[in-house]
């Protein structure tokens, strides 16, 4: 894979055509990713759960666009696409979703737990809610080691009726830790609505703690770049946690096991139509001149890239059977 | 090689006695089982018993001396075919020393001896390979002995504190968080002066908000800090105990062992007195049923230092259950700051012939007292103060009912699925055939831990339960 620079639009200013094929780049990749994801489970090769990520694919772009190197990254279950926008190798990705030697947690992880101490990615939670009160305790490690890093916690709209999640941003609040909390709301709690589980705005959920909150549209990621830039910065100065809700959707069900019947097909026609964020990124690279051309030359890259995580996958060993034993505790010497 | 014949100490308070009388002279042959020797200890006259066949080759302590320091050389046995030349080829070098000599506690406790009679352990590689196998290795090796020459009177509370401290001093990466541990100097003042000396960047109080702070701890040591998590009380852990068994215990092995948690959880664990069925649970088998977590219970001061030491040091996430009736108890403690009890090494804190009596924590005092009892009543019962739950020392506690070939496993916990069944099916698989009574256990009644006064002493294991459970497995009841 080529190596991937990060885009370095962080003063307001209107974003060069070498950002926009960055964040084309990055959003083309976790979408054909996660559709070979879709095809590998499909074919038995992945088993398990599996959250595919197709439709979201602005909202980590965007924040991670404006994210500094110290920064620390944690989500939950429906982490691929946050992997691959902290520059973890698709391949050990692809890897352990397989459940093979090369992968991240050489196969013992599976989809939902990776992480990247190297690159700042600390996981891929399979418990609702845990990624924020883990992620303000990466802030609270940011500030007690005085890094000037800020932690980028990723939860879903099912989380904020967990209690840990109002218990952490109380804390954080109080003790002004360096925290971003972001709400990606696709609008369904597994087959649960927003609507029919979640009482108020979601963006408001740390309003009585005075934590300041917005809601931002997140099919658009030059506005997810705007709102995650404004958000660092009062994170950053030391002013304590923010909320970002970003309206969203995804168009697979909740995992590959779920039929989607919840919601009507017009519903996700209409995001795929009309709200796409890679049909309205290229809109705006093509008013800025960029051409079919040159988005093929990117397309051909990830393709490629694609095919070579698809092969090693397939191809890296399942993890020896010593594993089974290895990394239950660290040794003591 | 001539079997050493030591002073045994017959009460677990004694540290010395007046061996009064040989009922054997040099060149009688004895049977395990023999009569010896007579020995008044400070509360009574006791038999001492072979423990091996062969001839009395050499009296060491001739009948009538006084003061007789406890593992002294009395008496040596010859097995067969070994002469009066034997003894001289003894090595020099395998005399034993006599322990340290503690002053007797002010209060009830026993006393927490320095004497052990356990295998050294062994330097062991992928041991925690082995733990998680569930196979029975030889300990971690520890001189324990050579810490008593240095000690100190002190509170388990004290140890405690002065363990955290001066690991604080020398790590700038561990906190202590909880509820009251800062401003108001700790809810039952384990961590009192603790934010005048570090500061409130290092202590810190937390709203009453168990999940929270247990998830934003773990989350903090996946970066490198090495929280000290205190909860008021392991019964509001269970509020947390996601954070300690999803995210702490087990991120090592999700991550391929990329990163892990250096964490200690700790608080009073068990009953207390009188504070009914939501705030008296012992939590050491729910803990201990997890991998990737280490369980430490300690009972004395000594155990409360050592371990919280080990505990803090250990790389992996550790749940350390306390007592709260302990913390006002006094012990005789190691002052040597290196004083760092390795975890999966339990500790005979009696040696005994007769029984084996596992416990932890509170019950380790509950069992001493029971065997002075039992040993007024000819038992000579071997206590096992487990220490660390998980690892447990498996190889400790069979090598002792190999011994005696009858234990009684005690807890003051349920007993479904407890330590004490643990230890039923530990012995059940490994030593099935060197027991000479069934197995008994001594834990809390199966019900909610009632208020009432006499209900709860019912429903609390007690001195008698121990005594009562000893003589059945010896067949003295």
């Amino acid at each position: 894979m080529a190596a991937k620079k990060k885009v370095t639009n962080k003063h307001n200013q209107q974003p060069t055509v070498d950002e926009m094929k960055k964040l084309y780049h990055e959003m083309v990749l976790i979408r054909r990713f996660e559709e070979k994801a879709g095809q590998l489970y499909g074919m038995g090769l992945i088993g398990g759960f599996c959250h595919l990520y197709i439709g979201q694919e602005a909202v980590v772009t965007g924040i991670q666009s404006q994210q500094e190197p110290q920064d620390t990254v944690i989500t939950t279950y429906r982490d691929h696409a946050h992997m691959l926008a902290c520059d973890m190798d698709p391949k050990g990705i692809m890897a352990e979703l397989t459940g093979r030697e090369g992968g991240y947690s050489r196969g013992k992880g599976g989809s939902m737990h990776m992480f990247s101490a190297e690159k700042n990615f600390f996981g891929g939670h399979g418990i609702v809610g845990a990624s924020t009160a883990l992620g303000t305790g990466l802030a609270f490690s940011h500030k007690y080691k005085g890094d000037d890093g800020v932690c980028v916690a990723y939860s879903g709209d099912g989380a904020v009726n967990q209690g840990q999640v109002a218990e952490c941003m109380n804390m954080a609040s109080l003790w002004k830790l360096p925290v971003l909390y972001v709400i990606e709301n696709n609008q369904y709690a597994m087959g649960t609505s927003t609507k029919r589980h979640a009482a108020g705005e979601l963006y408001k959920r740390g309003e009585a703690f005075n934590i300041p909150g917005e809601q931002v549209d997140g099919q658009d990621v030059f506005v997810v770049q705007e709102a995650a830039r404004r958000a660092l910065d009062h994170v950053r100065s030391g002013k304590g946690p923010y909320v970002l809700e970003f309206m969203t959707y995804r168009y697979r069900g909740h995992s590959m096991s779920d039929p989607a019947t919840y919601r009507p097909k017009e519903e996700v026609e209409d995001y795929k139509k009309s709200k796409d964020p890679i049909t309205r990124l290229k809109g705006v690279m093509f008013e800025n001149g960029v051409t079919e051309d040159d988005l093929k030359v990117i397309d051909k890259e990830i393709k490629a890239i694609v095919k070579e995580t698809e092969e090693f996958s397939k191809t890296s060993p399942e993890p020896a059977p010593e594993e089974l034993w290895t990394d239950v505790l660290v040794e003591v010497k | 090689m001539p079997i050493e014949i030591l002073m045994p100490a017959l009460s677990p308070t004694m540290t010395e006695g007046k061996l009064a009388k040989w009922t054997k002279s040099e060149g009688d042959s004895v049977q395990a089982g023999d009569v010896i020797a007579e020995i008044e200890t400070d509360k009574a006259t006791m038999e001492v018993e072979a423990v091996d066949d062969g001839v009395i080759g050499k009296i060491n302590v001739p009948a009538g001396t006084e003061n007789v320091v406890v593992n002294t050389l009395i008496a040596v046995l010859l097995e067969e075919g070994e002469s009066a030349d034997d003894i001289a080829n003894m090595k020099a070098s395998s005399s034993p020393t006599p322990t340290a000599v503690e002053a007797p506690a002010q209060n009830d406790a026993p006393v927490a001896q320095a004497t052990t009679s356990q295998s050294e352990g062994a330097d062991i590689d992928n041991r925690d390979i082995l733990y998680a196998q569930g196979k029975v290795i030889q300990p971690p090796k520890f001189d324990e002995e050579s810490f008593w020459k240095n000690t100190e009177e002190t509170t388990v509370r004290e140890a405690l504190r002065k363990a955290m401290s001066e690991e604080m001093r020398d790590d700038e990466s561990i906190y202590v968080m909880g509820e009251e541990v800062a401003e108001y100097n700790g809810p039952y003042k384990v961590t009192q002066g603790m934010l005048d000396e570090f500061g409130d960047k290092r202590v810190i109080d937390t709203p009453i908000t168990e999940h929270g702070f247990a998830g934003l701890a773990v989350g903090s040591a996946f970066t490198g800090c090495k929280p000290i998590v205190e909860f008021m009380t392991m019964n509001f852990a269970m509020q947390a105990i996601d954070h300690l068994i999803n995210s702490a215990a087990k991120t090592l092995y999700m991550a391929g062992g990329q990163l892990g948690c250096q964490i200690v959880f700790r608080g009073p664990n068990g009953a207390a007195a009188r504070v009914g069925a939501q705030h008296s649970q012992c939590y050491a088998a729910w803990y201990s049923h997890i991998p990737g977590l280490k369980v430490v219970s300690p009972w004395s001061a000594a155990d409360a230092y050592g371990l919280m030491k080990a505990a803090i040091r250990d790389p992996n996430p550790v749940v350390f259950l306390e007592n709260e009736l302990m913390y006002g108890q006094t012990f005789e403690c190691p002052t040597d700051p290196e004083y760092v009890v390795p975890l999966g090494r339990a500790k005979i804190e009696r040696a005994g012939t007769d029984v084996t009596i596992t416990a932890f924590s509170l019950m380790v005092g509950k069992a001493m007292q029971a065997a002075e009892i039992l040993a007024e009543q000819g038992i000579n019962a071997e206590v096992v103060n487990l220490r660390t739950i998980r690892p447990l020392d498996r190889h400790t506690i069979l090598e002792s009912v190999k011994k005696t070939n009858r234990i009684v496993a005690c807890e003051e916990g349920f007993p479904q699925n407890g330590v004490g069944a643990e230890i039923a099916a530990l012995i059940g698989e490994h030593a099935f055939d060197y027991l000479d009574a069934p197995l008994e256990r001594v834990h809390a009644k199966d019900v909610p831990l009632p208020y009432a006064a006499n209900l709860e002493q019912l429903a609390l294991p007690q001195v008698d339960d121990i005594v009562n459970a000893a003589k059945r497995a010896c067949y003295k009841d």
